[in-house]
């Protein structure tokens, strides 16, 4: 009975102390679901899931406090990626959040820019080229047409474009379902 | 690897199809510059290739003569444009270009002037190519704008700098598609250049073993060439009959045939020592290297029964289709649509104003009800005739099915870009299921996946980085405020002290000053009694006056 208790209790001892090291050696810094989650949102940053940014979303989802049909840049095929990694149902996108549009790209009327900066605070990924009283101009392949440099503007000189479809960026359709 | 000289192989699948090749068979070749007179336009798209697009060097109003570079290549993977003719530039605009989106693309517009002059700066004619260097052959390919004619236009230059070994090189003549006849007339009339150009390929790539493979049912072409070899195997170099099976042109395909080795799927010929070339690509790399000229022309087939007189004709690049439709006796009555390419493989145009570019091989009329037109599809009824049939060894119908539930991932596990969108599953299936259209469907899909990816990898970074620097910033700022703070607080504590030592000692000074400096009456001996009274008096007004104060 007693080599019993004791084989067990150093049984448990050793086994304690082999998880209590493992915690400790093999310890995740970030949640890793939140980067997966993360990797597949479409990092516009532009808060229309009502999280400052997509990192942060990513946070809410992994924590249960946000739904994953709240990506309208992402639209259906986040959705459905988010769905099939977190084994949740997938489901439309939430219309409070706004819709889906295709690529947009801000572009600035450079004649109406007064150069107050504030477009440049506004942008989440430092796509804008400028400095106080100086034109200010948007680099098209950073932006990720976010929208955010739209309300700041004072004079309203910011305009989103259509992002023009390159020949070799085209995409066959899908085919017509004729049954 | 050793060849066994008369041994082929088979590869999985294929179909037989009726080949319809006399149609366009019947009238010779029509030789460049073509059509006489020269057309009213010339359209060079500016990317007429895989890979990069070129440089524009003119600007409208720029006289050009024939062979003048118009469009330099800046990339690796990239082929310069030469102007076709002699003439002026009238636009550098967006042109519709034969494309199945029917979009328009950058082009240089050339007026023809008629006279077809050539300009005096060609490179160099190289007769004695035998004894050239595998470097300077690659630099002539590329400066005369050389890409595979076989269909993919890749620039030749490219794939003439093997980073393998070369065992075997295969000069593919086996048009395996319906209709197409260009590579059949090119060898029946140009066997000599196709030759020359196979030597000078062969010296660039160190090749020990060639191989033509001609399609058995292309008896004219293969005695035209076994006359020019004079043989069926010299020097080398083999002459071989492929079975006529569609699509046995394909390149994987044609490896499997002639040497019965599989490219494995995510590599390259390359990888099992094999480098393909078309027929015609070695005619232009002969016409590069030994006559120095630049690749402005090619034999297009003009074929269907929606033009009257079907032929081959030898085009100079940027001609408007409708040109060489005019030349070929125009549209008969039943014409009803366009397709570049052949039936299985090409793709619709909207319009016959697109111009001929490098990798035009057919332009195909077809009347009515001779393509059968899609029918209804119906449902996936699980026969097994597609995987039957493939030539990639895939399971088209498991493709089908995920490629319509737009799975992405899954269709890559079943190697989606294995697919070499021959048709023939299509071609099979009994429930017209148009199959190729969903994989082509998918293999655009996950490359736009792959590029937003990238964008989204680039624009996290980004946002990343500005989120630290803002940081950064904020804790420099705060930084810098609780310095001042500190600085300012041991400046008032200095100054209390030093304050009022500054003040007391300021006011030593002038007791000091005012010590040294406090006036000794003078004449005060002798004074009267009335007089020192009067001095006394005063003074004490003044001290009074100075304690009030």
């Amino acid at each position: 009975m007693l080599i019993a208790i004791l084989a067990i209790s150093i049984l448990a001892a050793v086994f304690g102390l082999l998880l209590g090291y493992a915690a400790i050696r093999f310890k995740v810094e970030s949640n890793p679901v939140v980067d997966q989650i993360d990797a597949i949102l479409p990092q516009t940053q532009c808060g229309q899931c009502t999280y400052p940014g997509c990192r942060p979303y990513a946070e809410a989802i992994a924590a249960g406090e946000a739904d994953i049909n709240q990506c309208p840049p992402g639209g259906e095929t986040t959705i459905l990626a988010l769905a099939d990694l977190l084994g949740r149902e997938a489901k439309p996108l939430n219309e409070e959040h706004g819709e889906h549009k295709d690529k947009r790209v801000a572009v600035i009327d450079e004649n109406l820019c007064i150069g107050c900066t504030l477009c440049i605070q506004a942008c989440p990924v430092d796509a804008i080229l400028g400095a106080a009283k100086q034109m200010h101009t948007v680099i098209e392949s950073e932006c990720t047409g976010c929208d955010l440099c739209l309300p700041p503007c004072p004079v309203d000189c910011i305009e989103m474009v259509p992002v023009k479809e390159e020949l070799e960026d085209w995409k066959w359709p899908y085919p017509q379902q004729q049954f | 690897m050793e060849l066994h000289p008369h041994k082929l192989w088979h590869f999985h699948g294929g179909l037989h199809l009726p080949a319809h090749k006399e149609l366009s068979t019947q009238l010779p070749l029509l030789p460049a510059p073509l059509p006489a007179p020269l057309p009213a336009r010339i359209v060079l798209p500016l990317q007429q290739h895989i890979g990069e697009p070129t440089q524009v060097l003119v600007k409208p109003g720029d006289q050009v003569l024939k062979g003048q570079l118009i469009a330099e290549a800046k990339d690796y993977v990239c082929a310069p444009i030469h102007a076709s003719t002699s003439g002026t530039v009238i636009e550098v605009s967006e042109q519709r270009v034969p494309h199945p989106s029917g979009q328009r693309a950058p082009c240089i517009v050339i007026e023809p002037d008629g006279d077809d002059r050539w300009t005096d700066e060609l490179p160099a004619a190289l007769p004695d190519y035998h004894e050239l260097d595998g470097a300077t052959i690659r630099q002539r390919a590329r400066a005369c704008g050389i890409v595979g004619l076989g269909g993919a236009a890749f620039p030749t230059a490219v794939k003439l700098n093997p980073q393998h070994p070369i065992d075997t090189l295969i000069l593919n003549g086996a048009e395996c598609e319906p209709y197409i006849s260009c590579d059949d007339t090119l060898m029946r009339t140009h066997a000599h250049d196709i030759l020359e150009g196979l030597r000078i390929i062969r010296q660039a790539t160190l090749a020990n073993t060639c191989i033509i493979a001609v399609e058995a049912d292309m008896p004219d072409a293969l005695i035209s060439l076994r006359n020019a070899l004079g043989g069926d195997e010299v020097d080398g170099i083999r002459i071989t009959s492929v079975p006529t099976i569609y699509p046995t042109g394909g390149e994987r395909q044609l490896i499997k045939v002639l040497t019965g080795h599989e490219v494995p799927s995510d590599g390259l010929p390359l990888d099992i020592g094999v480098l393909c070339h078309n027929v015609g690509t070695a005619q232009a790399v002969y016409q590069a290297v030994a006559q120095g000229k630049p690749m402005l022309s090619r034999i297009v087939t003009v074929t269907g029964g929606g033009v009257k007189q079907p032929r081959n004709l030898e085009v100079l690049l940027g001609t408007p289709m409708a040109e060489l439709i005019a030349a070929c006796g125009g549209y008969t009555d039943s014409v009803e649509r366009l397709i570049m390419g052949g039936p299985m493989m090409g793709f619709a145009l909207e319009s016959d104003e697109v111009p001929v570019i490098k990798s035009t091989n057919c332009i195909l009329a077809a009347a009515k009800n001779e393509i059968a037109k899609p029918a209804p599809a119906m449902p996936c009824i699980r026969c097994g005739e597609c995987a039957r049939v493939c030539p990639a060894r895939l399971l088209p119908q498991e493709l089908y099915w995920h490629s319509m539930a737009r799975d992405l991932d899954k269709t890559q596990d079943y190697n989606l870009f294995d697919c070499i969108e021959c048709g023939c599953c299509a071609y099979v299936c009994p429930s017209n299921i148009p199959l190729v259209q969903y994989y082509r469907f998918a293999k655009t899909e996950v490359w736009a996946q792959e590029r937003d990816k990238q964008a989204s990898d680039i624009a996290r970074r980004r946002h990343e980085f500005r989120l630290e620097r803002l940081e950064r910033i904020k804790q420099e700022r705060a930084e810098k405020h609780a310095r001042k703070k500190a600085a300012l607080k041991q400046n008032k504590d200095a100054s209390g002290d030093t304050g009022k030592a500054a003040i007391q000692a300021a006011l030593e000074r002038v007791r000091a000053k005012k010590a040294a400096t406090q006036v000794q009456a003078k004449n005060i001996d002798n004074l009267t009694e009335a007089q020192r009274r009067k001095i006394e008096a005063v003074e004490k007004r003044r001290q009074e006056k100075q304690q009030t104060k």
